[in-house]
């Protein structure tokens, strides 16, 4: 997807200001985060080398080990596993066992130096050829049928807290035509300091993500996959306490898209903003080596603040996102950056701003497959007003090249969707990108019109805010209320206790894997 | 007065519905939606649209007439005396009356690491569209998160000079919550602030008949949010002012 010439007349130079605003911006941020660690990032690189399942009272080995190490985290908790396979001479599930049964391997006395980095490579060449091989599944399968991709990819959630109840929704819905399934989690899990083992059944309003939850899901939908002829996409949530141990699990298990955002947690989940900035590095260097295709938050600046008033806090959201992605080494191609149909229906020419402000997200990322989310704010129990509302969402979708979108539901306001809702939804969604196929080629806009104009102040706006960011710093920024109108403290929040400035001779087998495969830093 | 629907006649009792069942779809499953309907006592009942979600689920449209009436005269409703003010009227509510900031103290007390609860009550997006305490601009909130123990909670509490004081407690096994939720109150009598700021309680196990048994101003079951307690909060505060003028 590329935009020669701006429909809108956005001014290219004002968007490179943008541009090399958020770059000043995230500068000291990304100087911080290179310099520390955390203990989901080390319990993320446990994982990554073998490190699973948990003890009788179900804390997870990465947890116990994490808890073994205790401040020896900051030099790096891989020599202390990889430490223990070579002097025990086990393989990682052994070892998992005895760790579970109350092993302390922090206690053991390191080995030769040598042995531990021949281990090391020998784990990290068995994860690069799982994570290529799961590359190369996905890729492969696109290809096979690839006449099947709809653009934009429709999306869904199921949300009933048994993965087994889930299975036959997200099953339901993919048969309709849903191209991409994501399994909400249950309420409390982003403050979980913790990934909770083994297959659920009982969440509420979502369900735990699990490595087997996700194992779950993923052969369901590749049922599917074969049955259709189409490739289904899995999505979960990379956010929370746990990021970089998300982004593991799903570039092990195959899932192709993560919410990750880099300040959501910090505003809406109240989590520690250094914990969070270094966590989202990690986790989307991960998401990058697994070619998952990240789905940022903005949407949520629209549900707590007003959509016309603060359109120009998204793109500047938009604009930091996708600078830290690209610190973490990830391409255009997967960074879905988000953004809403939030506008109050009641305001005059909404309709006119949202499609203003549609194209001109799709103007200024061209290469990026845009998360588009429908109308949730103003959706109330009148479901046929809401069914409406959502048939403009999904014609503004398609008249701007959306490249994810999000299917509202009728019942929004109501309940988790029936089976029906999801149904009623597919079918409109796909009404509407059908008989408006080649729309978007064939619309020009009013030059200096309601939605040029439109565009072009948002763009004045995000300008502004980056500059009033640039100012402050991005740290005094968020802690003055400059997004969201949410003020968070520097060192408040959940989760400033597991961050650990990086001792020095650090060593992390998985990291620097990770950076030399992504060419990031230095 | 007796009363039906209307569609498009005088009472002509006629409802729309639309349900799946899980059988595959067929004249057969039609046949078979239509006889429900009947059986849910609609007289006349019509299948209009009948759809396959899957091998295994098929979506129905409805048409029925129902003989049902109801006398209107014998309908009884009382607007409840506590209804809930919008947050906008609770802002409203505190300007006018309290002329300023209420301080808001919450937390998940004890071994409760479960902050759901007090989340959906405090955090600024609140929960299922009803946004949380931080986004009221007339008050001002510490959410201090989970297993808190009861003497930091009301210490913090006279250091903000709480007006009110939210514990939350999800885990309820053993009924360790209300061991916990009893030392808060023994604490606080102890520590003279009971009276002084409103003691409030919530969580999926709880309710208001149980909150005041043990001592506390009120309790919020399931189903409740923010407007709720903030409503509760202004109306009590201003209550309490004016029974003191």
């Amino acid at each position: 997807m590329t935009t020669a010439k701006s429909k809108l007349g956005l001014s290219k130079q004002k968007i490179d200001k943008a541009r090399a605003l958020a770059l000043e911006i995230t500068a000291p941020v990304q100087d911080y985060i290179d310099k520390h660690t955390t203990v989901t990032i080390e319990r993320a690189t446990l994982r990554l080398l073998g490190a699973d399942g948990a003890n009788a009272d179900g804390v997870p080995v990465p947890n116990l080990v994490a808890a073994q190490c205790g401040d020896r985290l900051a030099g790096g908790a891989a020599a202390f596993y990889l430490n223990a396979l070579v002097k025990l001479d086990k393989t990682p599930a052994a070892l998992n066992k005895e760790i579970e049964k109350g092993l302390n391997i922090a206690s053991l006395e390191l080995t030769d130096n040598k042995r531990i980095q021949a281990k090391a490579a020998e784990i990290v060449k068995g994860l690069d050829a799982r994570i290529a091989g799961n590359v190369a599944h996905r890729n492969a399968k696109l290809k096979q049928y690839k006449d099947k991709v709809k653009s934009p990819l429709i999306y869904v959630i199921v949300a009933t807290g048994n993965i087994y109840e889930d299975v036959k929704q997200a099953q339901a819905a993919a048969l309709q035509g849903a191209d991409i399934i994501a399994v909400i989690r249950t309420t409390a899990q982003s403050l979980l300091d913790y990934v909770p083992y083994g297959a659920t059944t009982e969440g509420f309003g979502g369900t735990y993500a699990t490595q087997e939850n996700f194992r779950i899901m993923r052969a369901a939908l590749d049922e599917i996959v074969e049955k259709e002829g189409r490739y289904i996409r899995l999505v979960n949530y990379c956010s929370g306490l746990c990021m970089p141990e998300i982004a593991a699990m799903g570039a092990l298990e195959r899932l192709d898209m993560m919410l990750n955002d880099s300040m959501y947690g910090i505003l809406f989940r109240d989590i520690n903003m250094y914990r969070t900035f270094t966590d989202q590095f990690f986790s989307r260097m991960i998401n990058t080596a697994a070619d998952i295709i990240i789905n940022t938050g903005e949407d949520n600046y629209l549900t707590t603040s007003d959509a016309v008033e603060k359109a120009h806090t998204v793109l500047a959201s938009q604009f930091l996102n996708e600078r830290f992605a690209y610190n973490a080494g990830m391409p255009a191609r997967l960074m879905g950056l988000g953004h809403a149909f939030e506008i109050n229906p009641e305001v005059k020419n909404g309709f006119l701003y949202e499609y203003a402000q549609a194209q001109m997200a799709r103007e200024i990322f061209p290469e990026h497959p845009l998360k588009y989310m429908p109308p949730t704010k103003f959706m109330t129990g009148d479901i046929f007003k809401g069914l409406t509302m959502n048939t403009l969402f999904n014609f503004v979708s398609k008249a701007t090249g959306q490249g994810i979108h999000l299917l509202g539901m009728l019942t929004e306001a109501i309940h988790t969707p029936y089976l029906q809702d999801r149904h009623l939804a597919i079918a409109n969604a796909l009404y509407v990108h059908n008989t408006m196929a080649d729309f978007m080629n064939d619309i020009e806009f009013k030059k200096d019109g309601i939605m040029a104009r439109r565009a072009r102040l948002v763009v004045d706006e995000t300008i502004q805010m980056l500059s009033d960011v640039k100012k402050r710093g991005l740290f005094s920024a968020i802690e003055t209320g400059m997004f969201a109108e949410i003020k968070r403290p520097r060192d408040g929040g959940k989760g400033f206790d597991g961050v650990y400035e990086k001792a020095p001779g650090y060593y992390n087998p998985v990291e620097t894997y990770l950076k030399k495969k992504l060419k990031v830093g230095k | 007065m007796f009363i039906k629907p209307y569609g498009d006649t005088s009472d002509d009792g006629a409802v729309q519905l639309s349900f799946t069942l899980p059988i595959k779809n067929s004249g057969r499953a039609k046949e078979a939606a239509r006889l429900y309907v009947q059986k849910l006592g609609f007289k006349k009942a019509e299948v209009v649209h009948a759809e396959a979600l899957s091998e295994d689920f098929t979506f129905f449209v409805a048409y029925g007439k129902t003989d049902i009436s109801l006398d209107y005269s014998k309908v009884e409703y009382a607007e409840a005396v506590d209804k809930s003010m919008s947050m906008d009227e609770v802002n409203e509510f505190i300007k006018t009356h309290l002329k300023r900031k209420l301080v808001v103290v919450g937390a998940c007390t004890g071994t409760d690491a479960h902050t759901v609860g007090i989340d959906a009550i405090m955090n600024m997006k609140g929960y299922n569209h009803h946004f949380g305490l931080e986004r009221y601009p007339m008050l001002e909130t510490y959410n201090l998160g989970s297993q808190v123990p009861n003497e930091k909670l009301l210490e913090f509490a006279k250091k903000v000079k709480a007006d009110a004081v939210l514990v939350s407690q999800i885990v309820t096994q053993k009924d360790v919550h209300i061991k916990n939720l009893t030392e808060l109150i023994e604490l606080a009598e102890a520590e003279k602030v009971r009276g002084k700021m409103l003691l409030i309680m919530g969580g999926p196990r709880v309710n208001n008949k149980l909150a005041k048994e043990l001592g506390y101003d009120a309790g919020f079951g399931s189903g409740t949010y923010a407007d709720h307690v903030a409503t509760f909060v202004a109306k009590k505060l201003y209550e309490r002012m004016t029974g003191k003028k």
